[in-house]
């Protein structure tokens, strides 16, 4: 254990997860910088942390500085949010498939934003809100039938799937019934992309991590409680349903907002808790080290969509839907296995 | 800490009918009955896991129910029976766990904390497994281990259900040493749920019988423990005589088979 102090605020860390996590740190600049560099148009190291900082060739500072740049922090921030949230929504659930892409707040934040998108034909601030709104409205119905008094983490996982469900028909409906031009940009938003996201996607990703690491730095104590049995974490004077609130509330605002600006990538969520858990053997949600996973999962499997099938360029939810969804499968076995076990 | 015409339940259910009783402040108090009698669910009502129907329990002198939760989670600890770790977790950080109630949203981690760690991993002989996974442990050890998380919590008023289940005789006398030692080293209040009378008898300082939600008899196991009264509650003819080890009442049981002529 080691202690990590900010000012009057102090925390109790893993060593493993330190470390861990400051190796993450390092893996994600450098495939920041690699995803700059890369591609039709290569870059060396230097001239490209010359455009970083403005100082290149107008070419360099435009591919680099103002295509390739923004795109990247885009990945890196949607990672973050869509790796955090996984990590909060397993934690509540005690569950690996509690996370928002499979339970069904990711495809009800997708059904909030082309409801904005097709029908009200709002903006991008209007788009994330129709997102977060339909992300919101997701979690209170499934809430709502899941719980009977309380929340049982099992029954909110089944619930999610099945309305999930639900709301995929009613997105197909949304758009079979666009206008034919509208109708294939919203598909191609449907697979989760991140082909010519720029600085206002970013900041507005940004602006919501901010507001989430708050909100997480309320929530880590009580996450890590709420792991125990309800009753234990009640006999530690902690409101369980109040804690599961708040970080479905935190859990949806972050998912939500990746959405607004990416798309509903699949998987990202449900797999960078679970990579976090191997790497660092500790338990908890693991917030930090579950969000730098997801940057770096995202980062790469976008610069993977974006350069390995060139001169085409795949939507990174494609190639993030593949390996995803193998990786579903074997935990689907693995989780029924230890059920039978 | 004491209960007040206390009525607790589960929905319409009343398990456990109108008790006002006191449990005596710095002596270890032991609840018996036969299963189903509603005693766990008394120790869940003392714990406020279970909102009362009606009446009240109150610690020192005020109600729980108008107390905030965090206030009390410093004044009275709870061992649940069966209790679930999370995956992979170290002894060192589960008990560092119970020191939550004590922590604020900026007061996070001092020396206090470490020193509480230190001495509940200390008293119940687990110092040397603070780096083990809990999952590795042995029931007895993990026991220990969940008592240890109870005692960094630091805590007058200690609550157990059946802390000694699922561990063989060894651990659980070794259980209920422990439970000894806190009381008489700290004087704190212990109340436990047990299974087993002869135990029960042993180590309570009060006995609490109870039968159908309703206390039958409760006081000093020497003279409250008769044949007549287990004969009541449990169904079970039996004989008393003095624990040939510590001289409290050990309850002997008359089945039909192995009866030798004199005692029938």
């Amino acid at each position: 254990m080691t202690l990590l102090k900010a000012g009057p605020y102090s925390v109790r860390v893993n060593h493993r997860s330190l470390i861990v996590g400051v190796v993450l740190l390092v893996l994600l600049v450098a495939a920041l910088l690699v995803t700059l560099s890369a591609g039709t148009n290569a870059f060396p190291m230097d001239r490209v942390v010359a455009a970083v900082f403005g100082s290149g060739t107008p070419a360099e500072n435009l591919i680099i500085g103002e295509l390739r740049l923004p795109r990247a922090v885009v990945a890196a921030l949607v990672g973050i949010a869509f790796g955090v949230s996984g990590g909060i929504f397993q934690s509540i659930t005690r569950n690996p498939l509690g996370s928002p892409d499979v339970v069904g707040f990711g495809i009800g934040a997708s059904t909030g934003a082309l409801v904005v998108l097709l029908i009200l034909k709002g903006s991008l601030a209007a788009t994330s809100i129709g997102a977060v709104v339909g992300g919101a409205v997701t979690a209170a119905i499934v809430f709502a039938l899941s719980s009977r008094g309380g929340v049982a983490p099992l029954r909110l996982v089944l619930v999610g799937i099945g309305l999930g469900a639900a709301l995929n028909s009613l997105n197909s409906l949304l758009i079979v019934r666009a206008q034919v031009y509208d109708a294939q940009s919203a598909s191609a938003w449907l697979v989760g992309n991140l082909v010519g996201r720029d600085w206002d996607e970013a900041r507005l990703v940004g602006g919501i991590l901010v507001a989430g690491f708050v909100l997480c730095l309320v929530l880590h104590r009580p996450l890590s409680l709420s792991e125990f049995s309800d009753e234990r974490s009640a006999s530690f004077g902690l409101s369980t349903d109040r804690t599961r609130l708040l970080a479905v509330g935190t859990g949806v605002l972050l998912a939500s907002g990746a959405v607004a600006v990416a798309g509903p990538i699949q998987f990202i969520a449900l797999t960078a808790p679970q990579v976090t858990k191997r790497l660092t053997g500790a338990p908890g949600p693991n917030l930090v080290v579950s969000g730098l996973t997801g940057a770096l999962l995202l980062v790469l499997a976008d610069l993977a969509a974006r350069e390995a099938f060139q001169p085409r360029q795949l939507p990174v939810g494609v190639l993030t839907g593949l390996v995803g969804g193998a990786y579903l499968a074997w935990l689907l076995g693995r989780e029924w296995r230890k059920g039978r076990a | 800490m004491k209960t007040q015409n206390l009525s607790l339940g589960y929905g319409e259910r009343t398990v456990v009918g109108d008790l006002s009783l006191e449990l005596p402040t710095g002596r270890i108090t032991m609840i018996v009955g036969p299963n189903a009698c509603g005693k766990s669910t008394f120790l869940r009502g003392l714990a406020r896991l279970l909102p009362p129907l009606a009446g009240a329990v109150l610690l020192d002198g005020r109600a729980l129910a108008e107390t905030p939760s965090r206030e009390i989670a410093r004044k009275l600890g709870i061992l649940p029976q069966g209790p679930i770790a999370p995956d992979g977790i170290t002894v060192g950080d589960l008990v560092g766990r119970g020191r939550h109630p004590h922590q604020g949203l900026f007061r996070r981690w001092n020396a206090e904390d470490d020193a509480a760690v230190t001495q509940a991993l200390e008293a119940t002989g687990t110092l040397e497994l603070t780096g083990r996974a809990v999952d590795e442990l042995s029931g007895g050890q993990r026991q220990r281990v969940w008592i240890a998380m109870a005692l960094a919590q630091r805590t007058k008023v200690l609550l157990l259900d059946e802390p000694t289940t699922y561990l063989d005789v060894s651990h659980q006398v070794e259980v209920l040493d422990l439970l000894t030692d806190l009381n008489q080293r700290d004087g704190t209040t212990i109340v436990a749920v047990l299974h087993d009378l002869n135990l029960a008898c042993r180590y309570a300082d009060h006995l609490i019988v109870m039968k159908n939600g309703a206390v039958v008899v409760a006081g000093e196991p020497g003279s409250v423990v008769t044949a007549s009264l287990v004969e009541e509650v449990f169904g079970m003819p039996c004989r008393i005589v003095p624990d040939p080890v510590s001289r409290t009442p050990m309850i002997v049981p008359i089945g039909r088979h192995h009866v030798f002529e004199e005692n029938q």
